[in-house]
Order: C-alpha cells, then sequence, then structure tokens
C-alpha cells in the first residue's frame, strides 16, 4: 500500500482513526489542545533531550539553478517570473563551496529549480563529486526523480533527501502547481519513498504552511513521516515546516499560520514520533527560531541565502532572484554562538562518506 | 577493592564506568563530566569527529587519561560498520571499537545479525571487538566463539533513560558467558547502573542520563559512586533474597539430632 492510500483513508477525517496513537496525534493538533501547550511543550521537551540530546544539528542550503518550468505560485523560481535565471558553473560551484566549508559547515543541502535541461541529473551529479572534496554529508532538495536517478546519486556521495510535498490537499494542490512536471501530483507524493529505497541514509519531508488548513496539513504529513518510519525502520525520517515567504511572484498566503500555530504542530509531532527529526528554516526570524530550541526542533539551517551563487557571486538584479526572502540573516558564527547561549551545542559534523 | 582491576581488551581498567560523548551541550560540559567521573574508558562516534577542524574536534576535549573506543554508530549493516572500524584505525584510533549496527531508526535496537557478522570480520582483523547488542545468549555466544572482548547488552532503548528492563537475559549473560558482559544503553540513573554492578556485569556504559542532566558532572559523578558501590556489594557477596521470613524453628529441625 502506498502513502496515497492511507492519504486517502483520512483525508476527510469523515471516519475517526482506529489507531490509538493516530487518534492522540489529532487530539494534539485539535483547538481543545492549545490550552494544554505548556504541558505538551515539557513534554516535548524532555523526550527532544532524552532521544537527541542539548544538540542541534547545522546545515547550510547552496542553490545550484534556478532554471524551472513550473509555475508554483508561492515559489520565486516561477517560470513566468521575471527574473535573472543562472546555473552555476564547477568553478563557481567550487567558490561557493570553499566559502561554506570554511564556515564549519559539514552537512550541505543543495538545491534546483525542476528543469532537466539546466539541471539534469548527470549536472547535479558532478556538482556532487565537487562537493564531496569540502563536505562529508550531502543533502540533495531538487524535483522529484525517479528511483533509478535517486539510485544514481546515492554512490555518488548523496545521502539525504529532502523533498516537500507543499499541500497534502490534491485539490489546492492542483491551484498551486498549474502547469509543469510538478503538478503531477502522486509522483511527488511518491518521491520520498522511491528515495528511502534508493538507499538515501535521511529522508526530510514538508508541508509549506499557508497554502491549506494547517491542522490537516500537519495532520497529513505526521502521517506520512510514521509512513515512511514504518515502512523504512533504516531511514531517518525528518520534517522541514516551512511557513510562505515573499517572493518575486507576490504570492500571498491565503490561510493564516501564527507561531503559535507552530509550536502546536511542532508540539504535537514531537509527541507523535518522538525520534523525528524537525527542522527549522531561516525562513523564521531569530527571535522565534531562538524560543523554538528547546520545543522539539533537531536541524537548522544557518549562514542560508536562498540564490544561485548567493554566498560568493554579487546579485546582479538587486537580490530579487531570491527563490524566497529569509527573516534570519546571521552568520554560522553568530548562531553558533546563540546556540551556545541556550546551553546547545551546535554540530557541524554528524555524518561521513564510506 | 583496589586491586579489583577488570583485564579487557588488552588492558587493565580500574573504573568500570564507561562513558558516552554525545548529546552533551558543549565539549567543556563534556570534558568536566568525564574528569568528574574519573573515566578511563570513553566512547566516541567515528561519525561525529571532525579531524579537520581545530575547534571542533571532540578528540580535543577528551582528558588525557582517557582511553578512546570508536564506535560505528550509524552503521545500518555489518559492512558499513567495518568501515568505520577501519577508517578509525586509519586515523591512529587504536584497535578498540564498539559495534554499533542498527537499522532501526525508531527504537534504536541494535541488528544482532549483522552486528554478530561485523564482529566475526573485525576481530579476525585484530581489532578489539565491543558489539552492543540485544541480550540474547545464543548470539553472545557467538559473539565469544567470534572472538569479542565483551559482549554489551542493552538494557533498554538508547536514550530511554528506562533502566534494566532486560534484566533477567542479562542475569543469565552474566553466568553463562566467560567474556565481560557491560551493560550499555538506557540506564536512566545510577541506582540502575549500581544493579548492574550488583549482578556481577564488569563494567556499565552510559551517556544520555549524564548528558542531558542538569548538572552533567555531579551526575558522572554520581555513576561513578553508584557502580563502586554495586561492584564493592557484589565482590563483598550479596546475601540471597527471599520472599518469605525464614523460619526460626525449622519444620526440620528435629532431624538435626537425629543419625
Amino acid at each position: 500500500m502506498g502513502f496515497y492510500e492511507l492519504y486517502s483513508k483520512y483525508r476527510n477525517l469523515k471516519v475517526p482513526p482506529e489507531d490509538s496513537e493516530v487518534k492522540s496525534f489529532l487530539k494534539l493538533l485539535s483547538p481543545e489542545a492549545e490550552s494544554s501547550m505548556e504541558e505538551m511543550a515539557e513534554k516535548s521537551r524532555e523526550l527532544t533531550l532524552r532521544y537527541f540530546g542539548r544538540v542541534m544539528q547545522l546545515y547550510t542550503p547552496m542553490y545550484l539553478s534556478n532554471y524551472c518550468e513550473n509555475k508554483c505560485l508561492y515559489c520565486g523560481f516561477n517560470s513566468g517570473n521575471n527574473i535573472e535565471r543562472k546555473s552555476l558553473n564547477f568553478e563557481e560551484v567550487e567558490k561557493e563551496a570553499e566559502f561554506i566549508s570554511a564556515t564549519g559547515i559539514r552537512h550541505i543541502l543543495i538545491l534546483t529549480g525542476e528543469s532537466r535541461q539546466a539541471s539534469p541529473v548527470n549536472y547535479i551529479k558532478d556538482c556532487v563529486k565537487i562537493l564531496k572534496k569540502y563536505f562529508s554529508s550531502i543533502s540533495i532538495e531538487v524535483y522529484a526523480l525517479t528511483e533509478a536517478e535517486y539510485s544514481l546519486l546515492v554512490p555518488e556521495g548523496v545521502d539525504g533527501l529532502t523533498i516537500y510535498q507543499e499541500v497534502y490537499d490534491e485539490e489546492v494542490y492542483s491551484r498551486m502547481h498549474p502547469s509543469g512536471p510538478k503538478s503531477d501530483y502522486k509522483f511527488r507524493l511518491d518521491a520520498p519513498e522511491r528515495g528511502a529505497h534508493s538507499g538515501m541514509r535521511s529522508v526530510n519531508i514538508g508541508t509549506l504552511l499557508g497554502l491549506n488548513d494547517w491542522r490537516r496539513e500537519a495532520f497529513v504529513l505526521g502521517l506520512h513521516a510514521k509512513y515512511l518510519q514504518d515502512n523504512f525502520p533504516g531511514v531517518e525520517i525528518g520534517v522541514s515546516l516551512p511557513r510562505v515567504r515573499p517572493q518575486a511572484g507576490g504570492f500571498k498566503a491565503g490561510c493564516k499560520v501564527t507561531d503559535k500555530n507552530m509550536v502546536q504542530i511542532i508540539l504535537a509531532l514531537r509527541i507523535f514520533l518522538p525520534r523525528l527529526g524537525i527542522s527549522i528554516s531561516t525562513r523564521e526570524t531569530a527571535e522565534l527560531r531562538k524560543n523554538l530550541i528547546p520545543l522539539g526542533v533537531t536541524r537548522m539551517s544557518a549562514g542560508s541565502t536562498t540564490r544561485v551563487g548567493g554566498h560568493t557571486i554579487s546579485a546582479g538584479d538587486g537580490g530579487r532572484s531570491v527563490q524566497f526572502e529569509i527573516s534570519d540573516n546571521r552568520t554560522v558564527g553568530e548562531i553558533r554562538t546563540m546556540l551556545d547561549k541556550k546551553g546547545y551545542q551546535a554540530v557541524f559534523k554528524d555524518w561521513m562518506e564510506l | 577493592m583496589s586491586d579489583d582491576i577488570l583485564d579487557i581488551g588488552g588492558r587493565t581498567v580500574a573504573n568500570r564506568l564507561f562513558i558516552g560523548t554525545g548529546k552533551f551541550s558543549n565539549y567543556a560540559v563534556m570534558n568536566q563530566a568525564l574528569i568528574e567521573a574519573g573515566a578511563e574508558i570513553v566512547t566516541v562516534a567515528v561519525r561525529r569527529v571532525d579531524s579537520a577542524s581545530k575547534t571542533e574536534n571532540i578528540l580535543g576535549y577528551i582528558p588525557k587519561q582517557c582511553f578512546v573506543m570508536p564506535n560505528t554508530s550509524g552503521a545500518r549493516n555489518a559492512e558499513e560498520a567495518v568501515r568505520i572500524a577501519r577508517l578509525a584505525r586509519a586515523g591512529g584510533a587504536g584497535d578498540w571499537v564498539k559495534i554499533e549496527v542498527i537499522q532501526d531508526n525508531k527504537y534504536l535496537l541494535p541488528d544482532n545479525i549483522e552486528t554478530l557478522k561485523a564482529t566475526e570480520m573485525l576481530a579476525k582483523e585484530g581489532f578489539k571487538v565491543f558489539p552492543y547488542m540485544g541480550p540474547d545468549l545464543s548470539i553472545a555466544r557467538r559473539m565469544v566463539d567470534a572472538g569479542a572482548a565483551a559482549v554489551m547488552p542493552l538494557g533498554s532503548p538508547i536514550g530511554s533513560n528506562r533502566g534494566v528492563k532486560t534484566r533477567e537475559l542479562i542475569e543469565i549473560l552474566v553466568k553463562e558467558i566467560k567474556i565481560p558482559v557491560i551493560v550499555d544503553a538506557g540506564l536512566g540513573r545510577p541506582s540502575d547502573a549500581c544493579d548492574c554492578m550488583e549482578l556481577g556485569c564488569a563494567a556499565v556504559l552510559v551517556n544520555t542520563a549524564i548528558a542531558i542532566a542538569e548538572d552533567p558532572a555531579g551526575m558522572a559523578r554520581a555513576f561513578s559512586e553508584a557502580v563502586k558501590a554495586g561492584r564493592r556489594a557484589y565482590l563483598s557477596g550479596i546475601p540471597a533474597t527471599s520472599p518469605c521470613a525464614s523460619a526460626s524453628s525449622p519444620l526440620t529441625g528435629f532431624l538435626i539430632n537425629s543419625a
């Protein structure tokens, strides 16, 4: 049974879940649970400490290319947006790698838009070969690939896959993704499984908060994570909780997701799946990120830019060509100091290529 | 007690509290905890070591008197564990290795079959192998045959702090296995460690309970003292307990003077 069948079973929540853990998860996400958030936070903090310790894994994203065939409404790389398009050449990849690795970061996340012409799998593979010299762990956040394609990248040194469904509600999904290969809902939905089958060590999924009712989306995200944990016990499953941010297309999120809502999602996920990785990116402000640390977060991006070549090449269009605007511009060193003050160790390296 | 020395993996060890180095809030705190416990054996995840970095290299924060046992945390099968062990030895880590092969990210329970395979391969290569395993007697016997330096059965899942949930199985291992039995994982409080030592375990390995305590150095010392107390109790011969009071006038007392 693929995840789609499970999703179909729960999609309208007409029938209450039979599984008691799933039922509790639903309760933790409910409006009623808002009055118990402090108790939930205590439980979540305690679970996170036990299973992950007083540490925070840091990673930095590196954008390789922003060419894209999709028209995702919320994304700055939308093919309809008039922005400067660029793919890094190998020399530029090397320069970006040198810059990022000098900050101490050993875990890198590489990203592209969806263009099999501008950023084909072979291009990604060649970039990975360069990056291997600088980083001990390489994750990809690129367009959905086939299992055979993921299997090409794994032996080259890619050990992590990040791929967000963006929105689990099928109807909203088709509105948000009007054209391009990404409009294929099911191909994207099964991508995490294909990645897990191909031998990835970690698979990270997510829902873009703001596109749909957050309770529904967070619930399905939790189910998806549990489904992956149950079916791939050898793979580390993680989630991200990105909220829609301003970008070139000017899209505004239709559904509000407050800081309080974010916290409730983190707590509910942690209590439901105690060993789940939870990432918070620089989409969120420095202040909020600081406050979220003890509540269940296990990974943070640092020293981020969402522009192709953003670390070493100056912007030709005044910085318009970002995927989205970030809220936390601090350097890796500053994030590290903040974590230290909070009593958490920044972990730069937690894997090596074998 | 002072001459109670553990002879293990070609070394002699006085402190039977082994300590894991993950999950601490920073390396200075870890360093303090190791000193406070008087730790002699510490385990370090090879995957965490960043030898290229001057400030982030964990090995720089391990007190001089500690001997480092690298572990293969992150390995999903025997082959990966073997590769990690070889990388560690090539990096100058010596020939001790704690094998961790975990195929289960939900409970972090070890894969005994793959662990056994890795133990066989690495023992042949001259490593002193310390397999972390589920407390199964047949597998433990095979670990002995494979040339393991000790067996490291779990008390309960890693990080769970649930204590010695596998107590009865560990008792069997202590009774039947002729190499050191070291309980690893799940020990949540000093009394759990003390319990293991009273049972006759050769040592215990603790990480989470120390690392995430409010005062890790204080907790490290508490564990160290508990391990000593448990060991002393074991050596002193703990009287057997009985659920019933023993009768002061035994029913068979009349037999004492009979022929």
